[in-house]
This record gives structure tokens, C-alpha cells and sequence, in this order.
């Protein structure tokens, strides 16, 4: 366990010399803890990827089929000897790959690549500037993704938060009603409203373009490329913002609405506290940590929801090449992208503990208790 | 419950989708729909893409719907000669749409000879001309594609569809269509004395029953009939996999504390940075995307879910709570204790949560099939909106066979989730009255 040097009365340096260090130590550990946890998490999905051999059976398959195509051309080869060389290629290239060794050793060789990053050679597909590395690939994309998510969950978070403060105060009334009369429409995701959203505002009122992420072709100076992506913004961000929007107050009002009515917030009112005071100091500050928490949760649902969002109004993002690898049947990009996603959320997840740190204090004495 | 209206709301429409889906399982059996579904041949009398009757007659059109003529019915002449027949068989069939068919096909059979038929087809119009569609050798089953001559396409100057029953075929601009009673007569030569004539002329509509048909002719009702149970038990099966089983861990965990707790909660921590999209998308793509997998897959993962955190954090006051406490001085079990004491303690929290969960897992599995990845074989509400997808349904204006399985997605979702939001606001009483 964490060290706590007894200091009675150190001064307030010493007080804040030893906050420094808990919080290094926990910071700390937490990174060592979620290196293990994605190492872990990596590793299955390699296991998962590679059951039963099965993707080693289509590797074979490949390369004799692509070494046959090769040795075919040569003239004046006999067949024995093209036999023969269509052998010894094969076993060139197995031994190339370690395919001859057991799955166990080539795991372990495969999740210290993953680990690294270095995620192979895609069998089809390649980045816009034509590299064959899964990872520029990967890259290329995480951009794209990354603006519009951002964008969205950003807008998504401030305005359900504010709305739900003022709802809060306006306990039954008829915008309070409402919303919790629309919440059950964030059952559908957003891919859904997409679907309709295009239909309507691309395709019956066109005043928006229907999907992509930039005009074709693009145009040349910064500031109306800006512009470009902004419009094809307009609709994924739109249908995000509504499938997400009405739970998100719902739930927010109705966590405020239980932390208004605790003592310490009665006691502050009948100070005769102005409202604003009140609600920044005695119930935005307190749940402050729950409301981090719900919110980097939120990211890790959008993250896996981003794939048919994407796919569904062609933004040429993470999720889209998802779903291209699908097309292609290109197992090294399929499992680069699992990987990617497991990284983005491991470190969604150590945001989560470093910002919890950050604003309770209890958390940094005791890692282990009252729950993370 | 009176107070609740949307509870009931929610609760009808829950009730009205498990009464769909009984009735689809009773009367369309499993194997069947399978067949159906796979098989062209079953589809071969239904138009492609035709949209159902009600939008069109709701909207005032008269579009015409399928027509199939047998010659059954017909009143055929026949006259002997030395070794076989010589058959003539009018079909006549009264058009009066505002719209042309889209697409006109003659399907013939010739039984009880090996030998082939010869049959020479004329068409007689309304307004008494005559369009000569041409001579054909027939043997077994056959069908002459009228649409696809192209030789009569180009002397019709159009499509032999429009062609056929517009006023004026050459004139430019729109055609219009010509109402009255249309024959179609047969004549034909058969080789053998005992040899019969079957024909079927077709002329497929542009509207059909109650929810159209897609590219490859089949009914969209089946699939969206059948789409029901199988979302149905897709989303049920998912959320009691993964919120029972979560639960039971959760409480164990609590309960045993030490080693096993911090197992499980490591076990937790690792699946939690598992994105389960992607690996859904990996494992479909690379083993089979049958939705029984894919449901495995999902409670495989959803097990040690990030739920578990929360359910602990409920668990944990209750672990020293004195009715626990005297449970044990009575001497109760560890798994009594687990299953009898704790977990029936925070139920009441979790049934609303567990109702809202089934809608999520009713519109991931449509995701999965929006990507490609749906059931090979079964038909579900995602699978149509993928072939609609990838026909270009919306660009090409059959936006019925996007709106009905969306519609369909879209009632199950807000069905749930009223019932469960309503649900959180009974059993929860400080959502009530704060």
C-alpha cells in the first residue's frame, strides 16, 4: 500500500509536497494497472482473431495461391521443377511469417507488435498516400473520426448539462415535461436519425450534402475547406446530437433534482445564497466527479456507435474503414482497428481516473476503496 | 397505473410486438421462412420493387397491381391433324390503371410430350391493332420475356411494358395509358396428340400488398413479420444474459470479498476496453455471422461489463446490513445469502434498467446487419434496411422499404424505453416527488 508519512504540523508545503506524491503514485500505478489491462485485452483479441488457426489456414491458402501465380509465368520451366519451386517458395515464406511455429510463441510475438503499434502489412487495402501499413492507414483516419465525435460530444455534454440546471429549477414545467416525454427517443441510435435526416434534408430539401467530408474536389485555400467540412458536419453532428441529447438532460435533471434537495443546499438557500452561487458552488462542485465520469462513459459508447454513423454518411473515418476492411475480408486492418479502439478506450478510461483524482481527494488515499 | 400513461402506452406496444411475433412463429414455421426467403424461383409471380397499395391509394393513385391471366380459363380451340394438335388460346384481361405494369412475362408449359412446342404470340390492343410479339420454341417449362425483347423495343420505339399499353408508343413526352380490354392469343403447334398447353401471362404491377416487394421480388411482410421474433428474442435473451449473470458476479464478488473480488473486478477492467462493435464486426467477419454467435458474443461481453462497477457500489452497504447479519447467525449458505438476500435487495433498481437495455440490443443487431454482417440466412429489420441500402432505395425513391423496417426498429425502441423510464419513475419514488 501507499506509504503515509505521519506529519502533524509540517506547514502547508509539506502538506502539498505529500499531496504531489500520492497523486504521482497513483497516477502511476494506474498506468502500470491499464498497460496490464490492455496487454490482457489485446491478447484475447488475438487469441479471438486467431481460433482454431483458422486465419493460419487462409494465410497458407493465400500464399501458395499467390506464389502459384508468380512461378506460373516462367517459360521453359518444367513441371516437376515448378513443383519444386513452388515448395520451396511456400516454405520461404511460412518460415517468413513463423508460420511452422506453435500458435502459443507466434502469440506473444503478434501482441508485442500490437502493443508497439506495429500492426502488420494490410492484405487489400492501402492509405490514401498508398502505404500498406495498417498503421499509417489507421492514422490517416483517426482524424476525421476524432473532429467529428469530438465535436458532437462536446455539444451534446455543455448543453445537456446547462439545460438540466436550469430544468432542475424548473421542476413540472412544460419544457421539463417534454423532455422527459422525448427521452425514450434516444432509444434508437444515431446512425438511425442519419438515415433520415439524409433522406430529408439531402435528398427532399437538398441543403446539405448527403455525406462525405469535404466538397469534390477540395477547395484549395484553408479557410473554405474549413467551410467544406463544417457543412458535411452539419448532419452526422445533428443526427449524434439527437439520438443522444434527451436522455442526457433526463438523466442530468433528474441526478440534480436529487442533489438539490440535500441539506447542505437547503442550508445555502436559507443563507439567502444568490441561485447562480448556489448552483455552481454547492451542486455543480459536488458532482462534479459523477458528472466526469458519465461523460468519458458516454465517449466509450460513442466510440463503438461511431462505425455505422460513419458508414452511413461516408466520413471517411475510423468506423468507415471498419467497415471497408469488412468488404475486403482484411483480417490485419479488422485487428489494427480493434486494437486502436482498445487503446482510444483504455485511455478514455485512465482520463477517467486521472481527472477523478484530480477532484477527490479520497480517491488518491485509497485506490482500492469506495469505488472507482 | 392510471397515473402512468405512458407505462401503458409503452406496455401496448410491447404487448402488440410479442402478439406479432407468436402469431408470425405460429403461422410462417421456422424452416419455412428459411426457404422462402433463399429461394428465386418461390418469388417468380411477384413484381421487383413494387410499393405497397395503401401509400399509393392513400396518395390517390391507381397503380396497377399484379395481373396473372391463366389459360386455364380461357376458352382454347383446338384442331387435330395427323400426329398433334393445333391450339389457339385467347387470354383477354381488362386494363384500367393510370400507370403502365413493370414488366410483362408469359410463362408456358407444354406436359405430356418431349417435343417441343411451336407458339406464335400476337397482342391485341383496345383500339383493335395488333402488335405481333413474335414465334418461340417451347419445350418443358419456359417463359418468354416480353419486357426484355429488344427487338420489339425497338420497333415499339419504348420499353415493351410501355409500349404495349400506351395510346401512342412513338409519340414523345410522357405516354399515356390506354384502358380497355387487352388479348393476348396464342397459337400454337404441339407434336404429340395427348400433349396440353399451359400459359400464365403476367403482367407485374408497381404495387404490391401491404409492404412491397424488394429487388429480388420477394415480400417485404415475411421479413418484416419474421424480423420480430427474432428481435425480439435477440434483444430479451441479450439483456437477461448480460444483466443476470452481471449481477450474480457482482453480488458474489461483494459478498466473498478478497481474491475474487479483485478478479473479478480486473476481469472487468480488461473488458471494459473492449470495444464490443469491433469485435463483434471481427469475429462475424472472420467466423460466421449467425445472430446465435453474435448473441454469444454480446453476453460473452457483456458478463463483466462496466455494470459490474455500479451493481458493487449499490452491494457494498448492503454486504453489512443486519438482516444479512442475522441471516448468517441462522446459519444460511453463501449462495442462499448471494441469491436470496442480496441480489433480491437492488432488483427493484434494475428492472427498469434491464428495459431499457432491450432496445439496445434489438438496434445492435440491426447495426451488425446495416454493416453487412446480419444472419446469413434468417430475414430481420436490419437485413432490409442493408439491402435497401445497398439497392439505393432512398436515391431511387422506395422509401417504403426503408421506412417500414425503420418504423418497426423505432416502435420496439420507444415501446421499451417508455415502459422502462416509467418503470424507474414507480420504483423509484424520489424521481416523483423532488
Amino acid at each position: 500500500m501507499v506509504p503515509v508519512p505521519q506529519e502533524p504540523a509540517r506547514g502547508q508545503a509539506g502538506r502539498d509536497m505529500r499531496q504531489v506524491y500520492l497523486f504521482g503514485i497513483f497516477v502511476a500505478r494506474r498506468i502500470v494497472a491499464l498497460v496490464i489491462t490492455v496487454m490482457i485485452g489485446v491478447y484475447l483479441t488475438i487469441v479471438v482473431a486467431n481460433m482454431g488457426g483458422q486465419v493460419d489456414e487462409l494465410r497458407l491458402i493465400q500464399i501458395r495461391a499467390d506464389v502459384t501465380e508468380e512461378v506460373r509465368a516462367d517459360p521453359g520451366v518444367s513441371p516437376a521443377e515448378r513443383q519444386a519451386l513452388i515448395e520451396r517458395r511456400v516454405a520461404l515464406e511460412v518460415d517468413r511469417l513463423n508460420l511452422d511455429q506453435p500458435f502459443i510463441w507466434r502469440s506473444f510475438d503478434y501482441l508485442r507488435r500490437a502493443m508497439l503499434l506495429d500492426l502488420g502489412r494490410a492484405e487489400q487495402m492501402h492509405s490514401d498516400l498508398g502505404s500498406r501499413q495498417v498503421s499509417r492507414i489507421i492514422v490517416e483516419r483517426l482524424p476525421a473520426t476524432l473532429l467529428l465525435f469530438g465535436t458532437a460530444n462536446v455539444l451534446v455534454f455543455f448543453t445537456s448539462i446547462l439545460t438540466a440546471l436550469s430544468l432542475s429549477r424548473r421542476y413540472g414545467s412544460p419544457v421539463d415535461r417534454a423532455v422527459v416525454a422525448l427521452a425514450p427517443t434516444s432509444a434508437a441510435p444515431g446512425w438511425f436519425y442519419g438515415i433520415f435526416l439524409i433522406l430529408i434534408f439531402a435528398f427532399v430539401i437538398p441543403i446539405a450534402p448527403p455525406g462525405g467530408m469535404v466538397a469534390v474536389p477540395p477547395p484549395d485555400d484553408a479557410l473554405s475547406y474549413a467551410l467544406s467540412v463544417l457543412r458535411h458536419m452539419v448532419l452526422p453532428v445533428i443526427a449524434i446530437f439527437i439520438s443522444s441529447i434527451f436522455v442526457s438532460i433526463y438523466s442530468w435533471r433528474t441526478f440534480f433534482l436529487i442533489h438539490s434537495s440535500e441539506d447542505y443546499v437547503e442550508m445555502a438557500r436559507a443563507k439567502g445564497l444568490p441561485e447562480r452561487m448556489i448552483e455552481r458552488r454547492y451542486i455543480l462542485r459536488p458532482t462534479l466527479p459523477p458528472i466526469i465520469t458519465s461523460f468519458l462513459l458516454m465517449l466509450i459508447g460513442l466510440w463503438s456507435g461511431a462505425i455505422i454513423l460513419e458508414q452511413v454518411f461516408n466520413w471517411p473515418g475510423l468506423g468507415t474503414l471498419l467497415f471497408q476492411a469488412i468488404g475486403h475480408r482484411d483480417t490485419p486492418v479488422i485487428i489494427g482497428g480493434v486494437v486502436i479502439f482498445a487503446y482510444l478506450l483504455a485511455l478514455t478510461v485512465f482520463l477517467l481516473d486521472f481527472l477523478y483524482a484530480l477532484l477527490d481527494p479520497r480517491v488518491r488515499i485509497d485506490p482500492e476503496g469506495s469505488g472507482r | 397505473m392510471r397515473r402512468y400513461p405512458s407505462a401503458v402506452a409503452g406496455l401496448a406496444v410491447i404487448l402488440f410486438l410479442v402478439g406479432m411475433a407468436l402469431y408470425t412463429v405460429v403461422t410462417i414455421p421456422y424452416g419455412q421462412v428459411l426457404q422462402d426467403w433463399r429461394a428465386g424461383e418461390h418469388w417468380r409471380m411477384h413484381p421487383a420493387n413494387a410499393r405497397p397499395v395503401w401509400t399509393d391509394r392513400l396518395f390517390g393513385g391507381n397503380a396497377p397491381p399484379t395481373l396473372t391471366i391463366s389459360s386455364d380459363t380461357a376458352d382454347a380451340e383446338a384442331a387435330r391433324f395427323e400426329g398433334g394438335r393445333q391450339v389457339r388460346i385467347p387470354m383477354a384481361f381488362d386494363f384500367a390503371y393510370d400507370d403502365f405494369p413493370s414488366e410483362l412475362t408469359l410463362f408456358l408449359g407444354v406436359r405430356g410430350t418431349e417435343r417441343p412446342a411451336f407458339v406464335e404470340i400476337t397482342w391485341h390492343r383496345p383500339d383493335g391493332s395488333d402488335v405481333r410479339l413474335g414465334a418461340h420454341r417451347i419445350a418443358g417449362e419456359d417463359r418468354v420475356s416480353i419486357s426484355q425483347d429488344r427487338a420489339l423495343e425497338g420497333r415499339l420505339g419504348r420499353v415493351p411494358h410501355i409500349g404495349l399499353f400506351a395510346v401512342d408508343p412513338g409519340a414523345p413526352g410522357r405516354p399515356e395509358v390506354l384502358r380497355g380490354t387487352y388479348r393476348l392469343t396464342l397459337d400454337a403447334v404441339l407434336f404429340d396428340e395427348a400433349a396440353e398447353l399451359h400459359a400464365d401471362l403476367v403482367a407485374f404491377g408497381r404495387v404490391h400488398g401491404i409492404a412491397g416487394t424488394d429487388h429480388l421480388r420477394r415480400d417485404l411482410m415475411l421479413a418484416l413479420l419474421w424480423g420480430t421474433p427474432v428481435a425480439l428474442a435477440f434483444g430479451i435473451l441479450a439483456a437477461v444474459g448480460t444483466t443476470v449473470t452481471t449481477l450474480v458476479i457482482a453480488a458474489a464478488g461483494v459478498w466473498f470479498g478478497g481474491l475474487i473480488d479483485a478478479a473479478i473486478q480486473r476481469l472487468t477492467e480488461v473488458t471494459m476496453i473492449l470495444p464490443i462493435l469491433p469485435v463483434l464486426v471481427m469475429v462475424g467477419t472472420l467466423y460466421s455471422t449467425s445472430i446465435w454467435l453474435m448473441l454469444g458474443v454480446v453476453i460473452a461481453l457483456g458478463i463483466f461489463s462496466a455494470s459490474i462497477k455500479m451493481y458493487r457500489a449499490m452491494l457494498l452497504p448492503i454486504r453489512n446490513a443486519p438482516y444479512i447479519e442475522a441471516a448468517r447467525a441462522y446459519g444460511a449458505s453463501n449462495a442462499r445469502i448471494v441469491m436470496r438476500y442480496m441480489i433480491p435487495r437492488i432488483l427493484p433498481v434494475l428492472i427498469p434498467a434491464f428495459v431499457t437495455l432491450i432496445p439496445t440490443y434489438v438496434f445492435l443487431e440491426a447495426s451488425l446487419a446495416v454493416l453487412g454482417l446480419g444472419d446469413p440466412v434468417l430475414p430481420t429489420w436490419g437485413k432490409i434496411l442493408n439491402d435497401a441500402q445497398m439497392q439505393g432505395a432512398l436515391y431511387n425513391g422506395f422509401y417504403y422499404w426503408v421506412v417500414a423496417p425503420a418504423a418497426l426498429l423505432m416502435l420496439t425502441g420507444l415501446g421499451f424505453a417508455l415502459f422502462g423510464f416509467a418503470l424507474d419513475r414507480i420504483f423509484n419514488p424520489r424521481l416523483r416527488t423532488a
